[in-house]
């Protein structure tokens, strides 16, 4: 029992809670309750005002009820009744009902913004506390507009008790994150950095949580306390274990605040003044130092301060991404920890390593634990630190140990846990794509995939290996060949049947030579399994069938008998059904040359960014993925605006370096090479060239241009491309076979364009006329060609 | 670019890794959240924080809920019924820290009472562990060898020494002693004004 004997006993309540706990039944416990609810509204009501003491204890038991899970829906005027009562026990459940029972009554918000006015401005310090907690407690819309400006006065005023300070800073922060425009950036902004210097260190660890968060939002104004947060933070982590007092937590010497300042210290890069920056590094030297130093306690609790702090440095390292030899310790610690025997510490490891092997300097030394981490991922009995294996394993993936770590993957999915199929799955496919130097092991890959986990292959990745094959001509005579021999197991996976069905639909002739595989074989193969699926599958094989019917002339009749049977043309499927009738017709009235050009072979797919990462994306929520390999290289911004795209397998080149003229036309782009970044004027002329069967590769300027683009086909004026600097807009006019376009360029930024430039490029059969250019460039063009109405 | 680091990197991470669905005839393919849970959660987690804390006891009875993120009545119920489900089933060798949704649940067991804190992904793991155990021991000066019943009979002081340690989700004072000697002066308070 507490040293002060708590004079306010409430004895009513701890009856009533001990009625509730004897209760034998969930019926019984609702009878008592609203036996006191009816006691409790007549109280209320009742003619005799009721005494403080009474009414507090009706409070908090209507908060004990509330508490338990049922709903309340009166007692918050009584509440707010205790809030001017100057009995400090009073006042206390007064605010407390008010904070866990939210009231958005508008006359309610009114009074308990009055009183908690009262207490602000009065000059007890502990009745400050109860108004500023409630307020962060509460944090709604209202409380800001009434006291986000008053409070950081309170913040930074000279005569404020620390205890309020501490209030009032985390105050200030809740405001701050749910109402972020009614907190004024102002002059105590400045003052708040000075607090990092308080004597009291319980106002240090305040403050920077709240400057934490502001310099998310606002860096440059808070950029100052980075020098004073390198300074605390090096003089904590020096201290001996007795020069902190109280704030030493079992030896380690103020663990929050350390991680706070680290924190801190995270919203920022690392330290231009080489002062500072070498500081810094000899903080984070010493941390690291002290972990590999003999514990000073047995206690759980020592090593998880101490480790929680070695865990910041070590993200905060990670963040600042230039200081080799931190990087390459940091990494060799959390070597050291994949083989801890805790299991927190492991898992933390696991996840840590996952960020240090994006970071260039670090990801040879992540790949020394490869042998580690696959172990972890067969012992390991918890899930979630399995889980961070794998992502771990993603994450150090380079060309030199895919094959290796696809293979565990494989392995590993075949026991895996239901829920992060899809995720292992997905990631698997992007490894098989990106380190395939072989694509016929990139073909074997995705078929296992199916095999293992077919029903967790979605739409993206099996359309993904059909569009490699159909680009790889080497690939194409594997793929068939693989599948066919996949099909032939006795129960193979719907995915597998469409990914077969439409290879063999485009490729079975490369293997029909082979008796084995011979046409009739393919085809009985594919439609002995044809009941079994689902419609979408069955629509694929229809196509599939025709496309026998084109490739081996010799089995047309029997096609032809099953697209004829009753269960096609009559089938209850519309698109079934007009699959079958259609591609029956056509069978018949066809000539062999009509059929051959109607069913050609699928011509390669344009070069775009896989959708497969954007659904792993899409899984993971943002910021979570880690970047293979790209992030290494990407260092800066890039001016086009443009998005990255992710190495295919013909190498795209990276976007220009800003140094380069903003608009740097290249020649038209041609097929299946190399797209170079491409301009306004190739896209537009594009438009009137020849037929190009292939839609124009070239899409360097991103999805945005793309769409802009495309608006032009049913209109004549509008953006054609956006970034932060440059806006190109279009306004063109025609009349019979002249046309007239308007380009106008408009500066974004606040400067003068330099040495701007622009040139329209466009193919010989156009006859182009340009102006000088001025602001807007003038194209006239003739156009000779009957052909391009029918674009 | 220079400053901001923080924000620029993860914006640009987000910005490479916009897709289209490059199959014919697909539109854009964007990265919508569209997911109940996703909804509910996306606006709260633009900067690292504590979002609640729970205890509970092994029966899966609520005994404290602090709540640092406003959600409704409804949300809270849901989210309390599937927590305490998820971390009741989690066995003694496991690791303290459970990925839900997009959050971390960081818990451990006192005797018979489960804590359970909810933080976001950035946020530091371990030191949530210890302002777990650091309540626990305030608690327990409080009031002298601590157990269930102490806060089931007195939740509305487990509020008060909560609210002396963490404020809106971040720890306000770490020595054990100022937020005893706080709560104590207020308890002398009622002494004096009876």
């Amino acid at each position: 029992m507490p040293a002060v004997s708590k004079g306010d006993g409430m004895r009513g309540l701890a009856v009533f809670i001990s009625d509730i706990r004897n209760c034998k039944s969930k019926e019984a416990e609702i009878k008592r309750i609203n036996k006191e609810l009816a006691n409790i509204r007549s109280k209320f009501k009742g003619d005799k005002a009721l005494d403080g003491y009474s009414k507090k204890k009706y409070v908090c038991k209507l908060l004990f009820i509330f508490l338990l899970g049922h709903d309340i829906d009166f007692g918050h005027m009584e509440a707010v009744n205790l809030l001017s009562s100057n009995k400090y026990t009073e006042k206390q459940i007064g605010y407390l009902f008010i904070s866990v029972l939210v009231n958005s009554n508008s006359d309610l918000i009114r009074l308990i913004n009055n009183a908690i006015k009262n207490d602000l401005s009065s000059r007890n310090p502990t009745f400050m506390n109860l108004s500023l907690h409630c307020i962060a407690n509460v944090g709604s819309r209202e409380m800001a507009e009434a006291f986000a400006a008053e409070i950081p006065h309170i913040l930074v005023a000279g005569d404020t008790m620390d205890s309020v300070k501490q209030s009032a800073a985390l105050c200030l922060l809740r405001l701050y994150r749910t109402s972020p425009d009614l907190v004024p950036v102002g002059e105590w902004t400045s003052r708040v950095v000075h607090l990092l210097n308080d004597q009291h260190l319980g106002v240090v660890t305040a403050a920077t949580s709240l400057i934490t968060t502001l310099a998310q939002k606002n860096p440059d104004e808070f950029k100052t306390s980075v020098s004073l947060a390198v300074a605390r933070l090096s003089r904590i982590v020096t201290s001996a274990s007795t020069d902190l007092q109280d704030y030493t937590y079992y030896f380690v010497p103020a663990p929050w605040l350390s991680v706070k300042l680290l924190r801190l210290l995270q919203c920022y890069p690392p330290p231009e003044d080489a002062a500072i920056r070498g500081r810094l590094t000899e903080c984070l030297e010493t941390i690291l130092n002290k972990a590999q130093e003999p514990p000073k306690s047995k206690k759980i609790q020592h090593s998880n301060s101490k480790n929680a702090v070695l865990f910041e440095a070590i993200s905060l390292i990670i963040h600042h991404d230039s200081e080799p030899t931190l990087l390459v310790r940091a990494c060799n610690q959390l070597g050291q920890f994949l083989q801890h025997r805790e299991t927190n510490l492991r898992y933390l490891a696991l996840e840590s390593m996952c960020t240090l092997a994006s970071s260039e300097f670090s990801h040879e030394a992540v790949k020394t634990h490869i042998e580690t981490v696959i172990n972890a991922l067969k012992t390991e009995r918890d899930v979630s630190v399995r889980q961070r294996a794998v992502d771990l394993l993603y994450a150090m993936c380079d060309r030199s140990n895919a094959q290796q770590i696809v293979a565990e993957m494989l392995n590993y999915l075949e026991t895996a846990d239901y829920s992060i199929r899809e995720e292992i799955v997905l990631k698997v496919a992007i490894l098989a794509e990106k380190y395939a130097v072989d694509y016929t092991w990139y073909v074997d890959t995705i078929l296992n995939l199916i095999r293992i986990a077919g029903d967790y292959v979605s739409e993206e990745v099996w359309y993904r290996v059909i569009q490699i094959v159909i680009n790889r001509d080497d690939v194409q005579g594997y793929a068939a060949k693989t599948v066919f021999e996949a099909l032939q197991a006795p129960a193979c996976h719907e995915n597998l049947l469409k990914v077969g069905g439409y290879i063999l639909g485009e490729f079975g002739n490369l293997i029909a030579g082979d008796p084995r595989s011979s046409p009739l074989i393919q085809f009985n193969l594919l439609h002995s399994k044809f009941h079994l699926c689902s419609v979408p599958t069955r629509a694929l094989l229809l196509s599939t069938y025709i496309k026998f019917i084109n490739l081996f002339p010799e089995i047309k009749t029997t096609i032809q008998d099953v697209l004829r049977s009753d269960s096609q043309m009559k089938n209850a499927d519309v698109e079934l059904q007009q699959r079958a009738v259609e591609y029956l017709r056509l069978s018949c009235i066809a000539s062999t040359d009509i059929l051959a050009t109607v069913l050609e072979e699928m011509p390669p797919f344009p070069e775009r960014e896989s959708s497969i990462l954007a659904k792993l994306k899409k899984k993971k929520g943002p910021g979570k993925l880690p970047d293979i390999e790209d992030s290494r290289k990407e260092k800066h911004a890039n001016i086009n605006g443009g998005t990255e795209p992710v190495n295919t397998t013909t190498n795209v080149k990276a976007a220009p370096p800003p140094s380069s003229d903003l608009l740097s036309l290249g020649s038209p782009a041609t097929q299946n090479s190399a797209p170079p970044p491409a301009t306004a004027g190739s896209l537009l002329v594009d438009v009137f060239s020849e037929n190009n069967s292939t839609p124009t590769p070239g899409a360097q300027l991103g999805p945005v241009a793309d769409e802009n683009f495309s608006r032009f086909v049913c209109k004549n004026n509008g953006v054609l491309f956006e970034n932060q600097l440059l806006q190109i807009g279009l306004k063109s006019e025609f009349r019979q076979n002249l046309g007239r376009m308007y380009v106008f360029y408009g500066n974004k930024t606040s400067t003068q364009f330099l040495n701007f430039s622009t040139s329209v490029v466009c193919q010989d059969t156009l006859k182009a006329h340009i102006l000088p250019p001025k602001y807007r460039q003038l194209l006239g063009v003739s156009c000779s060609i009957a052909s391009w109405s029918t674009v | 670019m220079s400053v901001g680091h923080v924000a620029a990197r993860r914006k640009w991470v987000q910005s490479s890794i916009v897709e289209r669905s490059w199959s014919r005839g697909k539109g854009l393919c964007l990265l919508t959240a569209n997911h109940f849970e996703k909804k509910l959660y996306a606006s709260l987690r633009f900067l690292p924080q504590m979002q609640f804390m729970l205890l509970f006891s092994r029966q899966g009875k609520l005994r404290l809920q602090k709540w640092y993120v406003p959600l409704s009545d409804k949300e809270k119920k849901k989210v309390t019924r599937e927590l305490v489900q998820m971390v009741l089933a989690r066995k003694p060798k496991m690791c303290s820290f459970l990925e839900w949704r997009d959050l971390k649940i960081i818990y451990k067991r006192y005797a018979s009472l489960y804590f359970c804190c909810a933080i976001e992904d950035q946020d530091n793991e371990l030191i949530t562990l210890e302002i777990i155990h650091r309540y626990v021991e305030l608690l327990d000066k409080y009031f002298g060898s601590v157990c269930e019943l102490d806060i089931i009979f007195n939740f509305e002081k487990a509020y008060f020494i909560l609210d002396e340690f963490l404020l809106g989700g971040e720890a306000q004072e770490t020595s054990k002693k100022n937020v005893l000697k706080a709560i104590e002066q207020a308890d002398l308070l009622q002494e004096v004004h009876p």
